[in-house]
């Protein structure tokens, strides 16, 4: 089944409702991929899932991405899915700052407890208003956040590939 | 065709036998060892190619794999240990009774394997004494059984008194265990 609502038409209610807080869009192979103001997320995720014509109700993912080189060096990923309409659609909130941090999307999306956990654990990105906000797969004793890009990728209590068993 | 396992060298006279208690124990430990598979991954699914009929792993006295560390003689840790398992791994061999060895089967058990990263352990022997690793990934049944050749190794050649002495206390205190 086609989609009952085109790229076009959803930004255009987008930036009608909310104008300047839509920042950037572009479509990437067909999905449109929204740039937000990180401060609107969620009067932007209830607009979606409210409106009649939108119902936007399903979310499939969330999570986030670290850029170290960017000012504002987090970024908060939902994908969304109205399964009404049929229609997918991508939102990036970008987000910097020490403990970087943004409104929790589990007051409109059940789903986004555990993905939002997940992201903290990861990324140490503090979700504002999420109900239990704690570590999700990795050991409760971490203090790091992996995937952060300044996280070393090998593990260093590795001792089988030290250069001096090697000869070097 | 049975093989019957050679009684240990002794003074023997018509209706008596004399030898040492070690090597009659070790040789009752030996041919009776309970294995306890702590399988994972990959590893263990070659494990269980080594208990099914055509490497029949249970012909070296191992009939019984235990499935409660109470009643194990030797846990046999199969596949990738993620940081999050230690403390259950951990638990499950402190609950084992002496005398207890533990093999590493496979790359990841020994040393991490492939996965040098966050969140696996790097060998289970960060956690636990490991008896004997067994190379590969996953290893062939072969090399598993002659992994627990090994073990049947050190249970018939260990002295009794071993479990009680400082030395081995002292693998243990490494450890935090008592």
């Amino acid at each position: 089944m086609e989609s009952t609502i085109t790229n076009e038409v959803f930004l255009q209610k987008l930036t009608d409702k909310f104008g300047d807080a839509i920042i950037s869009s572009v479509d990437d192979y067909g999905m449109l991929t929204v740039t937000a103001d990180s401060s609107k997320n969620i009067e932007i995720l209830n607009y979606l899932y409210d409106e009649p014509s939108l119902q936007v109700q399903f979310m499939t993912d969330l999570t986030g991405v670290h850029y170290p080189e960017q000012e504002l060096a987090f970024c908060v990923v939902y994908h969304l899915h109205s399964l009404v309409n049929n229609y997918r659609v991508r939102f990036k909130f970008f987000i910097g700052g020490e403990i970087p941090t943004i409104a929790s999307a589990t007051s409109v999306y059940a789903t986004a407890n555990w993905m939002e956990r997940e992201t903290y654990d990861f990324f140490g990105i503090i979700f504002e208003g999420h109900p239990d906000l704690r570590r999700i797969l990795n050991v409760d004793e971490m203090v790091a956040f992996p995937l952060r890009k300044e996280f070393p990728l090998e593990d260093p209590n590795r001792i089988d590939k030290k250069d001096y068993y090697f000869g070097r | 065709m049975v093989n019957i396992e050679k009684a240990p060298e002794g003074i023997e006279g018509p209706g008596f036998m004399a030898t040492n208690l070690d090597q009659v124990i070790g040789l009752a430990r030996k041919n009776s060892l309970w294995p306890l598979p702590f399988a994972t991954s990959c590893c263990g699914i070659e494990f269980m190619a080594t208990m099914a009929s055509t490497y029949d792993f249970s012909r070296f006295g191992s009939e019984r794999p235990s499935f409660s560390p109470r009643q194990a003689d030797l846990l046999m840790v199969m596949g990738t240990i993620a940081k999050k398992m230690a403390p259950v791994l951990r638990q499950v061999y402190e609950q084992m009774a002496e005398p207890k060895w533990v093999i590493a089967v496979g790359a990841c058990a020994s040393s991490g394997g492939i996965f040098d990263t966050y969140s696996v352990l790097q060998g289970i022997d960060e956690v636990i004494p490991v008896d004997v690793y067994v190379p590969g990934c996953p290893p062939r049944p072969e090399q598993i059984i002659d992994g627990f050749l090994r073990i049947q190794d050190l249970a018939a050649n260990e002295p009794l008194t071993r479990r009680s002495s400082e030395e081995y206390k002292r693998l243990l205190a490494k450890y935090d265990m008592k």
